[in-house]
Formats: structure tokens, C-alpha cells, sequence
């Protein structure tokens, strides 16, 4: 049997989006509240962790390819960037934060920060692609010692 | 508009594109990443002589972040764009050795991004920041073969590498409590220069930024990083990346930000020399082509260290100038070990010889680059050199130009030993066969070749005057840089 123990797995498949969703709340609040994109990332990531460590890799990688996780982690550089240099377009100086001038919002809600929110997306598409890239990757190559040579050998 | 956050931004962007669209169409990546630094080379050109302060997000310092422009970083933009743009020439033929181009272009380009973001902040956090952006790429880089002596060499690189980053970061930390502010020009204005905690403060910067610049005490790691990476990354490692996240920072903080004190003056005359002493007496005995070429770089670095030393403008021009020098020669000449390796796949010098017939034009521009390094004239080294010891001579230090004409003899006798080594002789039966490398790599290393000599123009005053003067001059005003950058934002 693939994976862990039948609780470890149950009790997976049901936090399992739990802990997605909470990550997708602290990425979108992180202009309010302690967090922000690289935290919102984190638990992004981590949700795909543990459903490589309670299921096995072939799962996670079925929901999340490492190409796709390989696209992503491009696209939300591209995205943050993209929107820094908007500002350059639409407000004069890279990073300016055109959207909050013209929606300012009520202080304290959700859409009230302008370009913030986007940059804490892009930056949670990142990390969270990029650190389960890195979990992937450092769980499918061992380095061993072979006649006092490293060898690094992928697992299938 | 500003073009000066686009020499971040464009191999940024650049960098994530790669990988995106080049999985199918192999030679995109060739094409993206060769228009990206023509692009940069081009835009490091027209920056020349203008000086601005750029506020990021139109947040005005001392609160926001700001990107500065001035002769000193003109200089290195300059440096870092045309090396990293030849370079690049030549890993579209040498990299098809390696597997996975579109990898190593992409980190390629984040290290062309973290050495502009360093060389344009104005910021003490975002030049840490963007000097990791650089080392962690290269140290990705060095280990790009995953040989076991490369893998060794990147480990030895990142353990070393991330103990300069932690002391920087430590330097930052103790900046920020003693000032509370993290922006360059206000830690400046409001440092106190008599506490204990700006000692350990300066300590901490000088540690780490000697251990990226590979000053000797702390040397360690270059010698094995360097000659591990591929040829065109050796080219920028030695070239351009001790210089722009190693000297350059040291020497803005402290003749900018610090302001030059005697004691710093005497810390940075006395690592200067023992680099270039020490440097050229290990790479003396060294057989590994790039492994001497290495310890050159130690000994090279030593001398743009000592004309900092002086502090005299006759000794900063002449350090300033040696750095580009450095950068154009020991990159070609890591270019033509590279052309070497991809011919006969050897470093050591008694399995060459003869190779000057089978290859004219690595032969002929590693003898050009051999002699710009040993200082020859009509050579850029040449003039450098010259200038260091006649500063050496006017201020009075008789003792340091001695040693700097020394060394330079000695960095003759190893480059006579690697010319007669490698390309003069007989040649040797099992190198028979070999031919020229393909065109793109002798196109790079001609073009190399072609600014080794024709570099020394620099000096006519009024070309001296576009980018070397006001290079020197925003040096040489020391701490008014920072009421320069409060007023401008």
C-alpha cells in the first residue's frame, strides 16, 4: 500500500482543503493581517506536502504536475513584475500604487489597499509552486557515496 | 520616464520567460537571452555621464526606497552588461555540452539582475537583498556540471558564501538599531562615528564584503569556485561579480556612507596587498589553466584595492580603471580556457602545447588578454598598473609601489608559463586533430580582445571624461553623497 496509515489518509481527505483555503485567506488578507503572500504560500505548499507525505508522490503530482508547478512559479514572478512596471505606465515610477489612487476603498476592508492584494496573490502563486517544486525535487534525487564519488540517482 | 529600474527588471522578466515559452522551441532561449543583454549592454551605454536618484513606488527617501545613478555605478552597469552580453556570445555554442540551456540562462540572467539591483541601490536592505539574488545563482552555476568536483566546489561556495551574506545581513541589522533607518544616504547622515557599535558595524560590512570579494584572509573558496563553473560563468564570476557585489559595495559604504577614515584607508591598503602578493605566488605553481587563472583574479583584485588604499584621485582613477581592465581580461582569458576545454576537455597545462596552430584565434586573443594581465604596454593593463604606482610614488607609500611592480613581473612569469605551456611548443600527438572553436565563441572572445587593446583610450581626457571622472569625483565626495540623494528625491 502507497502512503501512510487509512487514518493519516482519511484525516487528509478531509483537511486537506481545509488547509487550502486557509492558505488562500491569509494571501488575500495579508494587507490586513499578520501573513501576506509568502506565508499564504507556505500553507499553499504545505497543503501538497501533505498529501505527498500521506498518499504518496503519484497523487500530488496528479493534482499539481511538476510542469504546471514549474509554469506557475514563472508566471507569478511575470505576474509581480508585470504589475510593478503598470506602475511605470500608469503612474510614473515602478511600484507606484496606481489602483489605490483610483479606488482607495474604505480603510480596513478587503479591497482597500490596491495593488497590495495583487502582489500578495503573485507572490503566493510563487512560493507556494516553488517550495512544493523543491519538495519534489529534493524527494526524487538521493545523493549516495559510491567509490568515493558522489552519485545523485533519481528515483522513478 | 526613467529607464534606471529597467536594468533590474529586464533580466528579471527575462529570466522567468525562458523557461516558459523555450521548452518547445529550443533556440529560443539562445535568441531571448542574447537580445536581453544586447538590450542591456545598449541601455548601459546610454546611461553614461547622467547621474539621477530614482524614488521606487514615488515614495520619497529617507522613507522609500530609492535606486541612485552616479559615475561609480555608471562604471560598473557599463562592466557588468558588456561582459555578461559576451558572455552570453559564447555559451550558445559552449553550453550545448550541458544539458538543460534554458536553466542556466535563466539563472544567468538572475545574476545579471542581482549585480544591476546592487550596483543601482540606494538601499542598505535591497542591495542585501539583490546580493543574494546574485550569490545564490552563482552558486547554483558553479555547480551546473553536477560532476563531483564541481558539486564540491558549489557546496564549499554556498557554506562560505552564506557566511559573508550572514555577516552582512548582521552589519545591516546593527546599522539599522544604531541609525533606525535602512536607507544608504540617511544612515549617512545620521551615523555616530565614535561608538563601539559602528566599529563592529564596519567590521561586519568589511568581513563579508571581503569574503565575496575574495580579499586573501579570506580567499578560500574562489580558487575552487571559479575554475569549476563553465567557462562563461568563470568569465563573470571573476570578471564581474567579485567586483560588483564584492568591491563595489565595500567601497561605496565606506567612502560614501562610513566616509574614509585613516584606519579604513590602512585595513584597505593592507588587504590590498596581501592579496596581490599571496594571490600571485600561489597561482605561480598552479597547473590548472583556470585554477591559475583564479588565483590571478585574487592578486588582481589586490591592486584595485591598493589604489582604493591610497585615496588619492590619481590612485581611485587608477583602481577604478584596473577594475574594468580586470573584467575584460580575465574574462577573455577564462574564454579562451573554456575554448580549450571544449577542444581537448583538460585544465592542465602539460596535456597542451602547440595549440596556437590548430587554434589561431583562442591562441592569438589568449596572448593578447596574457599580456594586457602582465601589464604590457600598449595593453589596458598596462596603463592601470602604471597609474597605481606612480600613485603609489606621489603619496608617498614607496614601499606598496614596490610591491605592486613585483607582483606584476610575477603575474609575467606565470603567463609566460601558460603561453608556453598551452600554446606555443610542439604539439603534442594526442591534439592533432583539433580545430577552431565555432564562430560564435570567436566572435566573443574577439571582441574581447579588440577592448584589451584599444581600452587604454579611456584615458584621453576627453573621453576620461565621461566615465572615468565622474566616477572618481563620486567617490571622492565622500559623504556629501548623502545630502546629494536627500535633496534630489
Amino acid at each position: 500500500m502507497k502512503g501512510m496509515s487509512l487514518i493519516v489518509k482519511t484525516v487528509t481527505r478531509w483537511i486537506k482543503g481545509f488547509i487550502f483555503l486557509f492558505g488562500i485567506y491569509i494571501v488575500l488578507t495579508g494587507h490586513l493581517s499578520p501573513g501576506g503572500g509568502f506565508a499564504g504560500g507556505v500553507i499553499l505548499a504545505s497543503s501538497f506536502i501533505l498529501l505527498t507525505l500521506a498518499f504518496g508522490k503519484e497523487v500530488a503530482l496528479s493534482k499539481l504536475s511538476k510542469n504546471m508547478a514549474s509554469e506557475l512559479d514563472s508566471i507569478g514572478a511575470l505576474m509581480f513584475l508585470t504589475i510593478a512596471l503598470l506602475g511605470m505606465c500608469c503612474g510614473g515610477a515602478f511600484f507606484v500604487n496606481f489602483l489605490h489612487r483610483s479606488h482607495p476603498g474604505e480603510a480596513f476592508r478587503l479591497l482597500s489597499a490596491g495593488n497590495i492584494m495583487l502582489y500578495n496573490i503573485a507572490i503566493g502563486i510563487k512560493v507556494g509552486a516553488s517550495l512544493f517544486m523543491v519538495f519534489v525535487i529534493i524527494s526524487a534525487i538521493k545523493v549516495v557515496l559510491k567509490d568515493d564519488a558522489m552519485k545523485m540517482i533519481r528515483h522513478k | 520616464m526613467s529607464i534606471i529600474p529597467l536594468f533590474v527588471a529586464i533580466p528579471l522578466a527575462s529570466a522567468f520567460l525562458i523557461p516558459m515559452f523555450s521548452k518547445r522551441i529550443r533556440v529560443f532561449s539562445d535568441i531571448f537571452a542574447n537580445v536581453t543583454t544586447f538590450i542591456l549592454c545598449v541601455m548601459s551605454l546610454g546611461v553614461i555621464g547622467r547621474n539621477a536618484v530614482y524614488t521606487v513606488g514615488l515614495w520619497k527617501p529617507p522613507v522609500g526606497i530609492a535606486m541612485a545613478l552616479d559615475g561609480w555605478s555608471v562604471l560598473l552597469l557599463v562592466t557588468v552588461n558588456s561582459i555578461s552580453f559576451c558572455a552570453t556570445v559564447f555559451s550558445i555554442k559552449y553550453m550545448e555540452q550541458y544539458t538543460s540551456k534554458l536553466r542556466y540562462y535563466s539563472l544567468f540572467l538572475l545574476m545579471v539582475a542581482g549585480m544591476n539591483g546592487v550596483v543601482l541601490s540606494g538601499d542598505l536592505f535591497n542591495l542585501y537583498v539583490f546580493l543574494e539574488i546574485a550569490s545564490i545563482a552563482s552558486y547554483a552555476l558553479v555547480g551546473f556540471g553536477c560532476q563531483h568536483d564541481e558539486l564540491e566546489a558549489s557546496f564549499k561556495y554556498l557554506v562560505l558564501g552564506s557566511v559573508a551574506s550572514t555577516f552582512i545581513l548582521l552589519g545591516v541589522a546593527v546599522g539599522y538599531s544604531l541609525t533606525g533607518t535602512l536607507n544608504m544616504a540617511d544612515i549617512s547622515a545620521r551615523l555616530p562615528h565614535d561608538s563601539s557599535t559602528f566599529i563592529f558595524m564596519a567590521s561586519c560590512f568589511i568581513l563579508g564584503f571581503g569574503l565575496k570579494a575574495a580579499l586573501v584572509p579570506f580567499h578560500a573558496w574562489l580558487p575552487d569556485a571559479h575554475p569549476s563553473a563553465p567557462a562563461p560563468i568563470s568569465a563573470m564570476l571573476s570578471g564581474v561579480l567579485i567586483k560588483a557585489i564584492g568591491v563595489y559595495a565595500l567601497i561605496r559604504l565606506i567612502f560614501n556612507i562610513f566616509g574614509l577614515t585613516p584606519v579604513l584607508s590602512h585595513i584597505l591598503l593592507f588587504f590590498g596587498t596581501a592579496s596581490m602578493v599571496i594571490g600571485v605566488f600561489l597561482a605561480i605553481g598552479q597547473w590548472d589553466m583556470k585554477r591559475l587563472f583564479a588565483y590571478h583574479s585574487i592578486s588582481q583584485i589586490g591592486y584595485v584595492m591598493l589604489g582604493f588604499g591610497l585615496a588619492t584621485p590619481l590612485g581611485i582613477l587608477g583602481a577604478i580603471f584596473h577594475l574594468m581592465n580586470h573584467a575584460v581580461f580575465k574574462g577573455l582569458l577564462f574564454l579562451t580556457a573554456g575554448s580549450v576545454e571544449y577542444n581537448i576537455h583538460t585544465r592542465q597545462l602539460e596535456e597542451m602545447g602547440g595549440l596556437r596552430e590548430r587554434m589561431p584565434v583562442t591562441g592569438f586573443t589568449s596572448l593578447v588578454a596574457s599580456m594586457s594581465i602582465a601589464g604590457i604596454p600598449p595593453l589596458n593593463g598596462f596603463w592601470s598598473k602604471l597609474i597605481i604606482i606612480i600613485a603609489c610614488v606621489q603619496s608617498g607609500h614607496y614601499i606598496f609601489g614596490l610591491w605592486a611592480a613585483f607582483v606584476s613581473l610575477m603575474t609575467l612569469a606565470s603567463f609566460l608559463k601558460v603561453q608556453k605551456f598551452a600554446f606555443f611548443g610542439e604539439l603534442k600527438e594526442h591534439n592533432k586533430g583539433v580545430r577552431e572553436v565555432p564562430v560564435g565563441m570567436c566572435l566573443s572572445m574577439m571582441i574581447l580582445a579588440l577592448l584589451c587593446v584599444g581600452m587604454g583610450l579611456l584615458l584621453v581626457p576627453s573621453v576620461r571624461a565621461q566615465l572615468l571622472d565622474p566616477a572618481v569625483a563620486s567617490l571622492l565626495r565622500g559623504t556629501e553623497y548623502a545630502a546629494w540623494i536627500l535633496s534630489k528625491g
